[in-house]
């Protein structure tokens, strides 16, 4: 009958009024900034430099001793807008596989260019840049504040490992069987070369 | 003959000149709803409410209404080129003259006539309802056979406009 | 003692005055009710913007503002502030006189309106023979005010709003009228004092409100649909639909004036609310014999606030009309049965005291609003195009 769809309208809207008040179902809203919703795991907003917390070749503070970028500047390259600004250093530094690399001795990104298209992250050899979380990045300077250098945009991985966990577990156990089997190249060389060293050994103490 | 009546006719006679002494047509309505507002209020305050308030609910309410639709609809509501004073003014003012003489000595010979103690007799709206219903019900089913008769005509021309045009 | 709150207004009022010189009295009287009016009464319409904004958040999820004050209490305080000091901008080629104007027109008559609403025993502003005829007539200039509002700013989508809003109240003016005639039919009175003197009856405990009677019950409705459209509600806001004509008829007006207008709205709706509490749910009147210690002005006010939540209600229960369905609804639908609601409720009145009056009387209704409905709800049937082109 004629006003019957009406009727069960007024129904429901009674139902929403009546529900906000009881059930969480009927009011979704969320009170930014008093409430936050925690971010989803494959969230991205800017990039970030991930440093290690082992402390691997002493002097300086602890993430630029850990830091995983070798500055091979293919980001920089490779990033849309250009927003990424690498400057390699003259000196080389150990890496986590024990072998010499450079590191970036200037790394700016400029976050009011970045388009968080995560081309970076994608074509980085080093796991050394991945994507934040952090939004809440307005500054109310006009000038350069929006300009992170390295030291801001270093962070540790615990704190990779907290916004993305499957992530950095991942990265974390590839980044760990590269080691070992370096590892186990470089013991594999040092038995063959101690079994050499066995090898020659007994012929010298024979003619004693 | 109040100092009210006076303000009264003051706002009626000056809308009334203003409707045809305004150049813009839709301010000429307006100054004309102004009268018709005036109007309204001689007979408010003549203790003739049923009248008053019909005047208001049908002038102001639909014919002022239907005199706007009609400038705005069609090309009314631009200023006319050779200006809105005619240039036969003086035969106009003549004839205007003669009419008011007419009607002026018609209101004063009658007014002389009456007698000078009449009660202002109150006329209540059941009375005009019992009047309309019982002694003047013929003119009142004539005029509501003309307003059908209107409706009618008005619904078969806007009808047969759409028509025509197929 | 529930005689004192009941008359306590009044009584306030009659002492007041009664600290005044003689001379001045009849005046300070009325002025005193008007002062009252006129502050009361946007002080409510205050209250209704936030509930509005608030009851509408609820009913989408969400809650309504929350920011200023405790619970956006103080929301209508930051919303006056920024009316009255926004930039009043006024179109370079808009006709300035009637620009002004408009929404003066607007507030003055619709506070006319209240002139004549009887608020609680004895509480009316003005007790005329024919005071409903009064109301309606008031009524009429709004829709010239929004006319003048739409014509003056000089702007196409102001003027096809205000034409629209034109059209759409003239069209609804006709059912409004009809359905309160038949409430003055049964009453044998054009005042509204005495229509709620005729209310104000108890059988059994209830009241003899005209709601609880068929011809009333569906006098109100109609009442109801034909308010909601005279006061550009929605589901009837086209003329100022928010997403169609940016704001319709009242687009080029900023500032204060604009807030007129939105005063002059709200309280259009107030009062026609307070009308429909008067003519339909018995004005002051208590709903039960027993409930009578309670004061009137309380009876009439929550009346009147049930009204508007119902207008809230529907405003965030149903999406807009289109025009063409909104005037076919007001002349093919509204109409018809506001007459055959004229026809029963003389029918009503001459078939006696007993059951079998509310047996006939309520079929008639029915049967027609079913048919009505049946015959309304068919699909048009749409052949192929056919283009007029000017000639």
């Amino acid at each position: 009958m004629l006003g019957e769809g009406i009727l069960k309208g007024l129904a429901e809207t009674a139902k929403n009024f009546a529900g906000s008040f009881v059930s969480e179902e009927r009011l979704t809203t969320v009170q930014y900034p008093e409430e936050r919703i925690a971010p989803f795991e494959a969230a991205r907003v800017f990039p970030f430099l991930v440093f290690d917390q082992e402390n691997r070749d002493g002097g300086g503070p602890e993430w630029e001793a850990g830091l995983r970028c070798v500055a091979c500047q293919i980001c920089e390259k490779e990033c849309p807008p250009k927003c990424i600004y690498i400057e390699k250093s003259k000196d080389k530094k150990l890496d986590y596989l024990g072998k010499g690399q450079y590191y970036p001795a200037r790394f700016d990104i400029d976050i009011s260019v970045c388009m968080s298209c995560q081309i970076c992250v994608e074509v980085c050899p080093f796991e050394a840049i991945k994507m934040d979380t952090e939004f809440e990045l307005s500054t109310t300077d006009r000038f350069g504040a929006l300009l992170l250098d390295r030291s801001q945009l270093a962070k540790s991985n615990e704190h990779y490992h907290k916004i993305h966990p499957t992530d950095a577990t991942a990265v974390d156990a590839r980044l760990a069987d590269e080691k070992a089997k370096v590892d186990a190249k470089a013991k594999a060389a040092a038995d063959a070369a101690a079994a050499k060293a066995a090898a020659t050994q007994p012929t010298n103490e024979g003619g004693d | 003959m109040s100092g009210m009546f006076f303000l009264i006719s003051a706002l009626a006679v000056g809308g009334g000149l203003a409707a045809v002494l305004l150049k813009n047509t839709v301010h000429c309505a307006l100054a004309l709803t102004l009268a018709f507002a005036g109007l309204a209020l001689l007979f408010l305050q003549l203790d003739a409410q049923y009248a008053g308030f019909a005047q208001m609910l049908v002038y102001i309410g639909a014919v002022a209404i239907l005199v706007v639709f009609a400038i705005l609809l069609t090309r009314g509501s631009e200023t006319p080129k050779d200006g809105v004073y005619s240039r036969n003014w003086f035969a106009g003012l003549v004839i205007a003259a003669a009419v008011f003489a007419m009607l002026g000595w018609a209101v004063l010979q009658s007014t002389s006539v009456l007698p000078h103690e009449t009660a202002e007799p109150v006329v209540t709206v059941q009375q005009i309802g019992i009047a309309l219903m019982g002694r003047y019900v013929l003119p009142l089913e004539i005029v509501a056979l003309l307003l059908t008769a209107a409706t009618i005509g008005a619904v078969i021309v806007a009808m047969h406009e759409k028509e025509g045009a197929k | 003692m529930a005689e004192t709150m009941d008359q306590i207004f009044v009584l306030l009022k009659h002492w007041i005055v009664g600290l005044l010189p003689v001379t001045v009295q009849p005046i300070a009287s009325v002025l005193l009710s008007v002062v009252a009016i006129v502050g009361f009464f946007p002080a409510l319409f205050a209250l209704t913007v936030l509930l509005e904004r608030k009851g509408l958040g609820r009913m989408q999820n969400r809650i309504g503002p929350n920011r200023v004050g405790p619970f956006g209490l103080l929301q209508p305080i930051a919303d006056g502030i920024k009316s009255l000091t926004k930039e009043d901008i006024v179109p370079l080629s808009a006709d300035a006189t009637v620009h002004f104007l408009a929404p003066v027109v607007l507030v003055v008559a619709v506070f006319l309106g209240f002139a004549v609403l009887p608020m609680g025993r004895n509480m009316v502003l003005v007790d005329m023979d024919a005071s409903l005829l009064f109301y309606f007539s008031i009524g009429a200039s709004t829709e010239l005010s929004v006319f003048m509002a739409g014509w003056s700013s000089r702007n196409k989508y102001s003027l096809l709003g205000a034409m629209r809003a034109v059209a759409q109240m003239i069209s609804y003016e006709v059912p409004l009228l009809m359905s309160s005639v038949a409430v003055v039919m049964m009453t044998g009175s054009l005042s509204l004092v005495k229509i709620v003197e005729a209310q104000n009856h108890y059988t059994w405990g209830l009241p003899h409100w005209y709601i609880f009677t068929p011809w009333g019950f569906a006098g109100f409705v109609m009442f109801a649909v034909a308010a909601t459209a005279e006061t550009n509600r929605s589901p009837f806001d086209l003329p100022e639909g928010e997403s169609e004509l940016v704001a319709g008829y009242f687009t080029e007006y900023s500032g204060f004036k604009f807030a007129l207008f939105f005063l002059g709205e709200y309280l259009a709706m107030f009062s026609i609310s307070g009308l429909g509490a008067t003519l339909f749910l018995g004005g002051w009147s208590a709903p039960f014999s027993f409930m009578t210690w309670v004061p009137s002005w309380i009876w009439f006010f929550s009346k009147l606030m049930l009204s508007i939540i119902v207008f809230i209600w529907l405003r965030g229960t149903l999406p807009r009309m289109r025009q063409d369905q909104l005037m076919n609804f007001a002349w093919k639908f509204v109409l018809p049965l506001t007459l055959l609601n004229l026809f029963v409720a003389g029918l009503w009145r001459f078939l006696g005291n007993g059951w079998e009056r509310w047996v006939v009387c309520s079929a008639i209704l029915i049967v027609a609003y079913a048919a009505m409905g049946k015959v309304g709800m068919r699909r048009e049937h749409f052949g192929p195009r056919s283009y007029h082109y000017a000639e």
